[in-house]
């Protein structure tokens, strides 16, 4: 996976695949060590204890086109490959919580990448669901909630391309800022 | 200029005013994306971003864009499927954003499957 928002977007279908009607997706700057920590909260339906003692292994899965899942023990070996860690919880029917971290000047940190596309990517093919963003640096927070914008859109649907449009510029405009 | 409420408050007008809401009805055309890890390493955004793209742009009503989970087959990444009302479905394999733009305009504007990207040619 070439940067950290394709993971966070690989991360993220994951919840969407386990019902999640609600995600947090945070990114945040550490800085003693330097450390860029981002981490996915759901409210899906969760794993049990043995599932998810098993769930770094590269051969675990419970899709059934196929028999290897990825998405987890990738994102697991880039964050130490980085110096940085990566934690897994969840629970059955509350939910699942994924922080990995990445040594910023580490030369294996792969880039932040284009969040503000992995952001719109996710409400586009998920308009009812409620996701939440939250980047937090030594400038400051920006944050971004579906459920304010769907307040203010009364019923326009949040993934009508002008609204979409709007979202990666607001989106863009805040990473510009802190 | 900066980004700001309002402007979302006035889309929303806007919308409201030319409530032309569209419906997810049977005679769609589906475009599905596939979005599992295969697909997003192998560049899946980007080639729903430029369908999703050239779909507005063209102003393509009765096509919607979705998006699933693993079609199934890694190594043909990014997949993207067309399902039109009446017709055999179409597995388009190997996409970029260049060959979805294609697409687009080739197989929904024009109404030509585009043989050379189909799974069928890559086999
Ligand atoms: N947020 C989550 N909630 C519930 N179950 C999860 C969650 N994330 C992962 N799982 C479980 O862990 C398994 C492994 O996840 P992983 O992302 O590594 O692979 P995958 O999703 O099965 O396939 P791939 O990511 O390669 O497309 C999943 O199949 C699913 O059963
Ligand atoms: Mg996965």
């Amino acid at each position: 996976m070439e940067d950290l928002s394709l993971h966070i977007l690989d991360i993220s279908q994951n919840s969407l695949r386990a019902g999640a009607k609600n995600i947090f997706i945070v990114i945040r700057d550490l800085p003693e060590p330097d450390l860029l920590e981002i981490s996915v909260e759901d409210d899906g339906s969760g794993m049990d204890e043995e599932l998810l003692s098993r769930v770094t292994d590269p051969f675990v899965t419970t899709r059934d086109t196929r028999s290897i899942g990825l998405g987890i023990p990738l994102l697991k070996m880039a964050a130490e490959m980085s110096g940085g860690r990566f934690n897994i919880t969840s629970e059955t029917g509350k939910g699942t919580k994924i922080v990995a971290s990445f040594g910023r000047s580490h030369i294996d940190s792969p880039p932040l990448g284009d969040i503000a596309e992995t952001v719109v990517t996710l409400i586009q093919g998920n308009p009812d669901v409620r996701f939440r963003y939250e980047r937090c640096t030594e400038q400051g927070v920006f944050s971004l909630d579906t459920k304010e914008l769907a307040e203010i859109l009364q019923g326009v649907p949040l993934n009508e391309p002008e609204v979409l449009q709007w979202i990666r510029e607001y989106l863009e405009d805040a990473d510009a800022d802190i | 200029m900066k980004k700001s409420i309002e402007e979302l408050n006035a889309i929303r007008e806007r919308m409201q005013q030319n409530i032309q809401v569209r419906t997810e009805n049977a005679d769609n055309t589906r475009v599905v994306v596939g979005m599992a890890t295969c697909g997003i390493a192998a560049g899946a955004r980007p080639v729903l971003t430029a369908i999703v793209d050239e779909v507005n742009r063209r102003k393509l009503k009765n096509v919607t864009v979705t998006q699933t989970g693993c079609i199934g087959v890694c190594r043909l990444e990014p997949i993207v499927e067309i399902y039109e009302p009446g017709k055999e479905k179409v597995t388009y394999v190997n996409m970029d954003e260049n060959k979805a733009r294609q697409v687009v305009s080739e197989h929904l504007v024009n109404q030509r499957v585009v043989d050379e990207y189909t799974i069928g040619a890559a086999k």
